[in-house]
């Protein structure tokens, strides 16, 4: 009976994927109670909600049938521009951004809809023009994608508009744009970098200078970095221990919990914990690019695909400026730091794989 | 063909869908291998560098200052204490406009004028991070008060710290000196000593006399805490403590009642008086009038006081015991008269008819006695007792300026007493060499004949002149005054008492002894110079008065005390021993513009003289001076 349940409950469940989103979000949730003072549970129970409510939405989605999912796109990519545009005229300043939009009932960060909405449309798109792509159709891709992450750009938010230009990048790219063209827009882009400097706004342009040289402003940009790299080194190879971070504890690593929880992870696991870390993402990477290699129609490859290596993006920008190589972009490590919003996207995307891999065998047959 | 290009298509799709899917694949686990470089480099080649950074992060090393060893006077009195109250600092740098923010904190506590004042000059002479304090001594409801608007003074802050203070105010200030805040020339000697870790947390250094003088000895040892802090710099708990280990409690040779006697006889005369125990050198009392309230200088004196004691023509911080030269008058007669004795220039019996003047032969010039007309015959003895003038000057020109020097010399005279506070200057002897080198001048043979009676060239500290009569009394063994008794450990109680220092023995012959000492003795009797010293003493008084005059006189001018300026008057000048037979103290006063020695400063050495040896106090004060017979 139980396991007729189980079977029913898990029927559309990707079981290796599971299991290792399983694990780091057990991990993920050990570090926010130690991130959050470790004295009180309250953020730790308030990620484990956001948890079931993600959770859910996993297991909705999929449930989706691609050929739904490839329905929606369209509308979802239309609704979320429609919710930018209103953000632009209408949304709430807070930290100096206009990220948020007023709902009535709630508020709501449209860039996010647009973090799934993005790959949908684009796979949907280059699903249609299944019979030969043209160059055209990348030229429309490029306008597809520009639009949104232009409008996240001017919010100000550089970490969701990457993101969200990488998902769409990476959908574009698997779907076979030629490497002249890449190439040759790559070489554009580093020639065009000296341009776009002065259009940087000033935090942003400071976060990359500070990862130039974090010792530069010590106490103003710098001091996150600083911080973050003595809470990771000082960890060792076998951690503090968890609760024992110093920096962590005493509150020296800024955003402890949020998007320089690695710093906090990496004082009090040492790099065995990092190393644990890193394997526990490249099983999930992994599989999400087995499920991409076998899916079996154009749409469902290239959302797993995208899906799979935006994955990669999160995980990489925020370890990569925890520890000190990339600049300091709002992107948090994902599963792990607390924060509901982040941790939907994450797992509906993640349902969308799930979906993608439990459905082929019907789409071929 | 539509179809199987299509076809192709899909397939030409697939793989390339593959192959950049299996790049990409290759690009990620690249990335990670990044990632696991950094974070190997982070945590294992430069873990040890990161672990130190982030306990310098979290352990902050506070210092513990001891509390300063309290001084009290030979039999116990406090002279210099401790006593905890709550201070209000700020650190100018953390406040914008400090005229303002002193404005608005007044209308919450109390500033009195004074204390802006105070603060402004100690604002001027610190760093702009120190804390600094701006009000002393709140009471309990200020603290409350201000506690309760907190918020609104950004960088100021309550503080609970020691205080000294000087319960005896100006009294004995001169010996006790004070503490102050330390300023930049303290830091440099600190530094220069090694002591800059013992002063971490400290505020306060003594300045001068024996709160200067035995500042290492006062300190302490400071201990520190570690704490760890927050981000914030808060402290979260403490890790470790080494207590500090408290100052040494001083105990000084002044008796403090006989101290506030000696002061109080001066009544408003300035001069200084030197008492000291000629068996040990114990100073019992030391003053110099008048004083200064050493309160004032513990958080920094303000500027109306200070210019007050500064710019006062009574010149209250000057120590005139240590550094006070005054020609030593007639008292330096029975030196000469021994010197006359063992260098065989003059036997006891040798008698002269004294004229009323000396002339160096073949010279007009007339060196006056003090009376007009003569002595008659003067032998040694009454030499000294009456103090004739003219005995003196041809004992000198006999003597020559070399052997006076060589003699003054073995006295103390010429050289530091080597008392241990600092600040003494003493007074040269005066010889050939010395006056080519101070005057550009030769000496001439009138030089030495004013040097017999004490006046020209030739000066004295109080406390050289102290230390020469001690040591005279106390048979020729040379005397070292000295202010520290004992050492005593704040903790143990334990005392550890502090042995005099053995002086050398200057050969006299003991006839020679008795016959000045006897002589010094008369003078306190009828007959003598300063009767009111001995009058119906239980005791015998050995003494020499003397007049050190402050301005020359002309050929024939008469000195008439009445009609000269009173900063013109002569200084009076007095040594003494008691009882005269086994001294117990022995002393010199100088009283400045008192006239004679016997009528101004005989009856204050009575009154110390009285409660030194009879422990009597004096009965209601009479003006000092008043008719006397004069040396």
């Amino acid at each position: 009976m139980i396991s007729r349940l189980f079977d029913a409950l898990s029927r559309r469940i990707d079981g290796p994927l599971m299991a290792a989103l399983a694990l780091t979000i057990a991990l993920g949730l050990t570090v926010v109670y130690s991130a959050s003072g470790g004295s009180s549970v309250d953020r730790a129970v308030a990620q484990a909600r956001n948890l079931a409510l993600a959770l859910m939405a996993l297991w909705i989605f999929a449930h989706i049938h691609p050929q739904m999912l490839m329905r929606l796109a369209l509308p979802a990519y239309v609704a979320g521009l429609a919710l930018l545009v209103g953000v632009a005229l209408f949304g709430d300043v807070r930290n100096g951004a206009r990220r948020w939009l007023n709902i009535g009932v709630t508020t709501i960060q449209p860039s996010e809809v647009m973090k799934i909405a993005v790959p949908l449309v684009l796979a949907w798109y280059f699903h249609r023009r299944e019979e030969g792509t043209r160059l055209r159709d990348f030229v429309i891709a490029a306008i597809v994608l520009a639009i949104p992450v232009g409008l996240i750009v001017r919010q100000p938010d550089l970490g969701t508009a990457l993101l969200i230009f990488a998902s769409g990048f990476f959908v574009i790219f698997l779907a076979g744009l030629s490497w002249k063209v890449i190439i040759s827009l790559a070489v554009t882009a580093g020639v065009t970098v000296p341009f776009l400097w002065p259009m940087l706004h000033d935090y942003q342009r400071k976060r990359i200078l500070t990862l130039i040289d974090p010792m530069e402003d010590p106490l103003g940009a710098g001091y996150h970095i600083i911080q973050s790299t003595i809470a990771i080194g000082s960890g060792g190879i076998l951690g503090k221990g968890w609760l024992n971070g110093t920096q962590a504890q005493l509150d020296f690593v800024p955003e402890r919990s949020t998007d320089f929880i690695l710093a906090v992870f990496g004082e009090e696991f040492g790099l065995v914990g990092n190393v644990v870390l890193i394997v526990l993402y490249l099983l999930i990477i992994a599989r999400g690019l087995m499920i991409a290699a076998n899916a079996s129609t154009v749409f469902a490859r290239l959302t797993a695909g995208a899906i799979t290596l935006t994955f990669f993006t999160y995980a990489f920008v925020n370890m990569g400026m925890v520890s000190g190589i990339l600049p300091v972009v709002g992107v948090p490590l994902p599963m792990i730091s607390y924060g509901g919003t982040a941790l939907l996207s994450i797992l509906v995307g993640f349902g969308i794989l799930m979906s993608i891999s439990t459905h082929k065998q019907l789409v071929s047959s | 063909m539509i179809v199987g290009h299509a076809l192709r298509d899909r397939q030409r799709e697939l793989i390339v869908f593959r192959n950049r899917l299996m790049l990409s694949g290759l690009v990620i686990v690249l990335a990670f291998v990044v990632l696991l470089a950094r974070f190997g480099w982070l945590q294992v080649v430069q873990g040890g560098y990161y672990h130190a950074l982030a306990e310098q992060n979290r352990i902050s090393v506070v210092p513990v200052v001891p509390n300063r060893g309290i001084i009290l006077d030979r039999n116990g009195t406090v002279l210099a204490a401790n006593y905890s109250a709550y201070t209000l600092e700020v650190t100018p740098s953390r406040v914008g406009n400090m005229e303002l923010a002193i404005d608005e904190l007044a209308a919450v506590i109390d500033v009195s004028a004074r204390d802006r004042r105070r603060f402004k000059k100690l604002q001027e002479e610190s760093k702009n991070f120190e804390s600094l304090p701006i009000r002393t001594r709140l009471t309990e409801e200020e603290v409350a008060r201000f506690a309760v608007n907190r918020f609104r003074f950004p960088g100021f802050e309550i503080k609970a710290r020691p205080f000294r203070s000087y319960p005896q105010g100006e009294v004995a200030s001169h010996a006790i000196g004070y503490i102050g805040r330390i300023n930049e020339a303290d830091v440099k000697r600190i530094d220069a000593a090694g002591l800059t870790a013992n002063y971490k947390g400290t505020d306060h250094i003594g300045k001068l006399g024996i709160e200067g003088a035995y500042e290492k000895e006062l300190h302490g040892v400071t201990g520190s805490e570690q704490v760890e802090i927050d981000a914030g710099g808060r402290a979260i708990r403490a890790l470790s403590r080494s207590e500090p280990a408290s100052g040494n409690n001083l105990v000084v040779t002044l008796d403090l009642e006989l101290q506030k006697i000696a002061e109080e006889a001066f009544q408003d005369y300035r001069g200084a008086l030197v008492a000291i125990d000629p068996k040990t050198g114990d100073i019992l009392a030391l003053v110099s009038k008048p004083g200064f309230d050493p309160n004032l200088f513990v958080d920094g004196i303000d500027p109306q006081n200070w210019d007050a004691l500064n710019l006062s023509p009574d010149k209250p911080l000057n120590n005139r015991a240590l550094r006070g030269q005054y020609p030593p008058g007639s008292t330096i007669k029975p030196f000469m008269a021994l010197a006359g004795l063992e260098y065989k220039k003059r036997t006891p019996e040798y008698a002269i008819s004294d004229p009323g003047f000396f002339s160096l032969p073949g010279v007009p010039h007339r060196y006056r006695d003090h009376k007009k007309d003569g002595h008659g015959y003067v032998n040694m003895h009454k030499a000294i007792v009456v103090s004739c003038d003219t005995y003196f000057y041809g004992l000198a020109t006999e003597l020559g300026i070399d052997s006076i020097n060589r003699y003054l010399t073995q006295f103390g005279f010429g050289q530091p007493t080597g008392i241990d506070i600092e600040g003494e200057t003493p007074a040269p002897t005066p010889s050939p060499e010395w006056k080519q080198l101070r005057f550009k001048q030769k000496w001439y043979a009138g030089d030495t004949v004013s040097i017999g009676i004490g006046q020209g060239y030739l000066l004295a500290t109080p406390l050289q002149l102290a230390a020469a009569v001690a040591t005279l009394a106390n048979n020729g063994r040379v005397v070292h005054p000295r202010l520290l008794k004992a050492v005593q450990n704040a903790r143990t109680q334990e005392t550890r008492q502090i042995a005099p220092k053995e002086g050398e023995l200057i050969a006299i012959k003991p006839e020679h002894l008795a016959l000045i000492k006897a002589a010094m003795v008369d003078v306190t009797k009828p007959g003598g110079t300063a009767v009111r010293a001995g009058q119906g003493a239980p005791y015998t008084v050995a003494a020499k008065t003397g007049t050190a005059q402050v301005i020359g006189m002309k050929q024939n001018e008469t000195y008439n005390e009445k009609r000269v300026k009173e900063e013109h008057r002569d200084h009076a000048v007095f040594i003494a021993f008691a009882p005269a037979e086994d001294p117990k103290i022995a002393m010199a006063i100088l009283v400045e513009n008192g006239g004679h020695g016997g009528s101004t400063a005989a009856p204050i050495a009575r009154e110390v003289l009285d409660y030194a040896l009879l422990h009597k106090k004096p009965q209601a004060k009479q003006p000092l001076g008043g008719e006397e017979q004069s040396d």
